[in-house]
């Protein structure tokens, strides 16, 4: 597959707007930017004069950090807002903050937002370059990316891999956008979970939908674990932790089923002994903290295509 | 448009560097060769090659993308970022004289931007330049220390080089109008 | 109920091609109207000094339209529409007369609150008016409302809309009690459990743009509960703005076993899907409504529905919200869309010129049945009945423009799309109030005397 020359968006919305060749090109630009952070000076002058405003209405740790290095090795100005320090609280729409930000002329919105198509309502108007940090349940597509990094380096492709996804399918943006971007790239994906928390419309995906963990790991290339929020016991998807640890969560017995050389993945936070046992967490087989550092990597390369795209004066 | 430099007065002008290089250094002890990319890079990898050949040490040859440095980047929105290519400078620059190669000389900005991206590398005793083309225009206050021709050219023309390792052959040709390659 | 009756001025609405289902015509005659009453129907009917008004070749004479789920907003909301904005939007739609849902603020569960409606809809003196009051106290879902009293102030029905009667012993009360005074229960068909936070329709469009679900069976399984209900009781019950083919199902057994059961669509909900949320940037807020849009195995039941007669009525379930309302993310944004200037357009295009039913057949679901179901005049055009005349012009093609609407609220989905077919002047009592300025020849139904 050829990486294209260019993103044909100024913002980067979701996996569902790219085409195979503006992935591997996002992928290139991320090996080339990777190295900038093996050297002592961790910093490169391209985005220099440039800002970006880092606009999270939800908690996040790691997204918010891993932009902001990206921002930072870019040498771009950068400004972080979270709800909780916003306006968001004193009953301020969301266009009402975005359109007061842009008075600043950012040139780029980096947004993490609760509601899924958060980042599309301010495409509409925006003349910034919006960059989708995740919304709601729906794209996260630059974990989906760092994930696609992160196998195609273990792996030296993505295409004809084995791939399962396993766990609270029905509210992860990382599983949708890890479908779209896998099943564009030709690899084989198998999702596994309890059935009250399996989305519909993955079949029609070309997904292959199971409930048993075992089918799922079964040969896999990579094994990816997605996080179990707590609180889904509450909307009665569950019985308890024990028994989705019982059923779905990740041990070292059940990964032996697959292929030898298998990779796991989990976008963090963890819940160890939840959905994964610390043994496979921590164990050789796991490219967990990989993943991080190839998020530096991901959003650098994401930063400096989207800068590059012309911006409505 | 004739050639002003075909296969075979490439590879004398790189082999006449490499003598010069070898002894402008005395012996070249401390060396290193980084070619810019994109064609400087095969350039480096020659010359490192033809200092042997010449009876000198083998030299450590890096290559370095400098597309993050550019003083134009984003300047201009006319069309998309320059695809990125990775740096690959597998050994320390400090105390080291680095011999830096590109393929054509001219408004001097590519080789300032390089100057920044290595010193972000490390502190090398000295940088030296060296070019297979010099077309003259300089808009910055360089000058190469090893050049394999100098070629006068008028700013409306573009100078198009074609190297083995690239191109599928080796050629430096001198275009009237602006060429898009 | 309004009286907008003219008494002074009489005139003839000469040669129109007249459909009236329920009198059997589909002729042209001439219309006198005097008093603001259907005077004289018939061929040639002497001017006798009086003006006439030629109705231009192509266009329609119809009984006036009747809209049976209206949010007038009014009071509470009048930053979304007022009952003077609404029942202009009506009369702009072609619409003579509409039916109000009662979750204003106050809630219509009160006959103070019924005459402040009527009052308000006679100052404003454009489409009649027929309020609806509330089921229970403040559509809390506890304690049934005076609905005599109500029925007296003058509601034609009762509901809950915006949320189902709350439990299966309160509907059935409703319905008992209701069947009283000869009044439908119209129900908003819903189980709250399994709507839970859903905000689009349960399916691979929703679970793709990460939008909380409403399944179908939400809607159905209150069907088949109320209409369980309305055959234990005898009552009649009104199944409002129905959108799952499963509902559709359960109405057509419920009608085969003798239940009084019917049942609206509105335009939306046979024309788009919810495949349309993916447009453009996606996640459109004037796409997001209650029930949502479903499938196009559910759009194509309803169309059938109007084709085989199961369905009753198309309404439009307007829904007026302010611009700043629906600027909100999807989740967050208010369910609703404003509809009562797009109906006609929408169902002689995709109805009518489809070939899915006969302009008759569309005259029956817009205006004899809404008048049949609330008991109401109109539906019909009658000697000395309120001459209540909607004049279409189903050939004309228009272009919908959300801005140019005339509710007070623009949350329309239909912005850009250009139909055939639409209302061209609009008579109350028999005033011409409205002529469609985009209509050639729309103009020339005035009344010299009118302007």
């Amino acid at each position: 597959m050829t990486a294209a020359v260019r993103l044909r968006s100024r913002h980067l919305l979701g996996i569902s707007d790219l085409d195979p060749s503006e992935i591997e090109l996002i992928l290139d630009t991320a090996v080339a930017m990777k190295e900038i952070g093996t050297r002592t000076i961790k910093k490169v002058p391209a985005l220099r004069g440039r800002t970006v405003v880092n606009l999270f209405f939800e908690a996040s740790t790691r997204t918010r950090l891993s932009f902001e290095l990206a921002e930072k090795r870019l040498s771009a100005d950068t400004m972080g807002i979270t709800a909780a320090a916003s306006s968001v609280i004193k009953g301020e729409t969301l266009a009402d903050t975005v359109r007061t930000l842009e008075a600043m002329s950012p040139d780029i919105i980096v947004l993490r937002h609760p509601s899924s198509g958060a980042p599309h309502l301010l495409s509409t108007f925006c003349h910034s370059g919006i960059v989708n940090a995740g919304d709601g349940m729906h794209e996260h597509p630059t974990q989906a990316l760092l994930d696609a990094l992160t196998i195609r380096e273990r792996k030296g492709r993505l295409a004809g891999l084995k791939v399962a996804i396993v766990g609270d399918l029905m509210h992860s943006r990382v599983l949708r956008s890890n479908v779209l971007l896998l099943t564009k790239m030709g690899v084989e994906v198998r999702v596994c979970g309890p059935r009250t928390l399996m989305p519909l419309g993955l079949s029609a995906l070309g997904v292959h939908v199971t409930y048993s963990l075992d089918e799922a790991v079964k040969d896999a290339d990579v094994v990816m674990m997605l996080r179990l929020q707590h609180e889904r016991m509450n909307g009665m998807f569950l019985p308890s932790l024990r028994e989705y640890f019982t059923l779905f969560g990740l041990t070292r017995e059940r990964l032996k089923h697959a292929a030898p050389d298998v990779i796991v993945m989990h976008p963090g936070p963890m819940n160890r002994g939840v959905e994964i046992d610390s043994v496979v967490a921590d164990g050789p087989r796991s490219v967990i903290l990989d993943q991080v550092a190839n998020g530096v990597a991901v959003r650098m390369a994401v930063l400096y295509l989207l800068a590059g795209e012309d911006v409505t004066p | 448009m004739p050639a002003v430099m075909d296969a075979d007065r490439i590879g004398r002008s790189l082999m006449r560097i490499a003598h010069e290089i070898l002894e402008h250094n005395r012996g070249a002890e401390n060396l290193a060769l980084v070619g810019i990319r994109a064609r400087g890079v095969p350039l480096a990898e020659r010359l490192a090659a033809n200092i042997v050949a010449a009876g000198g040490p083998s030299v450590p040859t890096g290559s370095l993308d400098i597309t993050l440095y550019r003083d134009d980047l984003m300047r201009y929105q006319v069309g998309p970022q320059p695809i990125l290519r990775r740096t690959d400078i597998p050994f320390s620059i400090d105390d080291r004289t680095i011999l830096l190669v590109d393929d054509v000389l001219y408004t001097g900005r590519t080789i300032r931007s390089a100057l920044d991206a290595l010193i972000d590398f490390g502190r090398p005793t000295s940088i030296q330049l060296v070019v297979l083309v010099d077309r003259g225009h300089r808009e910055l206050p360089i000058r190469a220390d090893y050049v394999g021709r100098n070629v006068p050219t008028s700013r409306q023309q573009s100078v198009q080089v074609r190297v083995l390792e690239i191109d599928g052959r080796d050629e430096v040709e001198v275009h009237d109008a602006e060429v898009t390659s | 109920m309004t009286d907008v009756t003219d008494v002074t001025n009489a005139w003839v609405l000469k040669n129109g091609r007249v459909i009236d289902p329920r009198s059997g015509r589909d002729g042209h005659f001439d219309l006198r109207i005097e008093g603001g009453r259907i005077a004289a129907i018939g061929k040639d009917l002497p001017t006798d000094g009086v003006r006439s008004v030629e109705v231009p070749a192509g266009f329609v004479v119809t009984p006036g339209l009747i809209d049976m789920h209206v949010h007038l907003r009014e009071p509470g909301q009048e930053h979304k529409e007022t009952i003077a904005t609404g029942t202009w939007s009506a009369v702009a739609g072609g619409f003579t007369a509409v039916a109000c849902m009662p979750n204003t603020d106050p809630v219509n569960d009160s006959a103070s609150v019924t005459q402040f409606i009527l009052k308000r809809a006679a100052e404003a003196n454009f489409a009649r008016v027929y309020p609806i009051g509330a089921v229970s106290i403040g559509s809390q879902g506890s304690q049934l409302t005076e609905m005599g009293d109500l029925r007296t102030a003058g509601c034609v029905a009762f509901t809950d809309d915006g949320h189902p009667v709350a439990t299966a012993l309160l509907m059935r009360r409703a319905l008992e009690y209701a069947s009283m005074f000869d009044v439908p229960i119209i129900e908003h068909c819903e189980d709250p459990s399994l709507k839970g936070d859903g905000v689009a329709h349960e399916g691979a469009v929703a679970s793709m743009l990460g939008l909380r679900g409403i399944p179908s069976v939400a809607e159905s399984i209150m069907a088949e509960r109320d209409i369980s209900l309305a055959e234990l009781t005898g009552g009649r019950v009104h199944l409002a703005h129905m959108s799952a083919r499963q509902t559709l199902r359960a109405v057509r057994d419920g009608k085969s076993r003798g239940v009084k059961v019917t049942c609206e669509v509105a335009p939306h909900h046979f024309t788009l899907t919810d495949e349309a949320l993916k447009e453009g940037a996606g996640y459109n807020t004037n796409l997001k409504m209650n029930p949502p849009l479903r499938e196009e195995a559910d759009r194509l039941a309803m169309v059938e529905g109007l084709r085989d007669g199961s369905i009753d009525v198309i309404s439009t379930d307007h829904a007026p919200h302010h611009a700043d309302e629906k600027a909100l993310t999807f989740d967050h944004a208010p369910f609703g869309i404003v509809g009562l200037e797009t109906c006609v357009p929408l169902c002689i295009d995709r109805l009518v010129h489809a070939g899915v039913i006969s302009l008759s057949r569309l005259v029956e679901l817009l205006s004899c049945r809404p008048a049949e179901l609330l008991r109401i005049p109109g539906g019909t055009i009658t000697v000395g009945a309120p001459a209540d005349l909607t004049v279409l012009a189903p050939d004309a093609s228009v272009t919908i423009s959300a801005g140019a609407l005339v509710s007070k609220s623009k949350n329309s989905p239909f912005d850009g799309w250009t139909l055939k077919g639409a209302a061209a002047a609009t008579i109350v009592g028999g005033r011409v109030l409205y002529t469609n300025p985009a209509i050639p020849g729309a103009a020339s139904l005035t009344p010299s005397w009118e302007n």
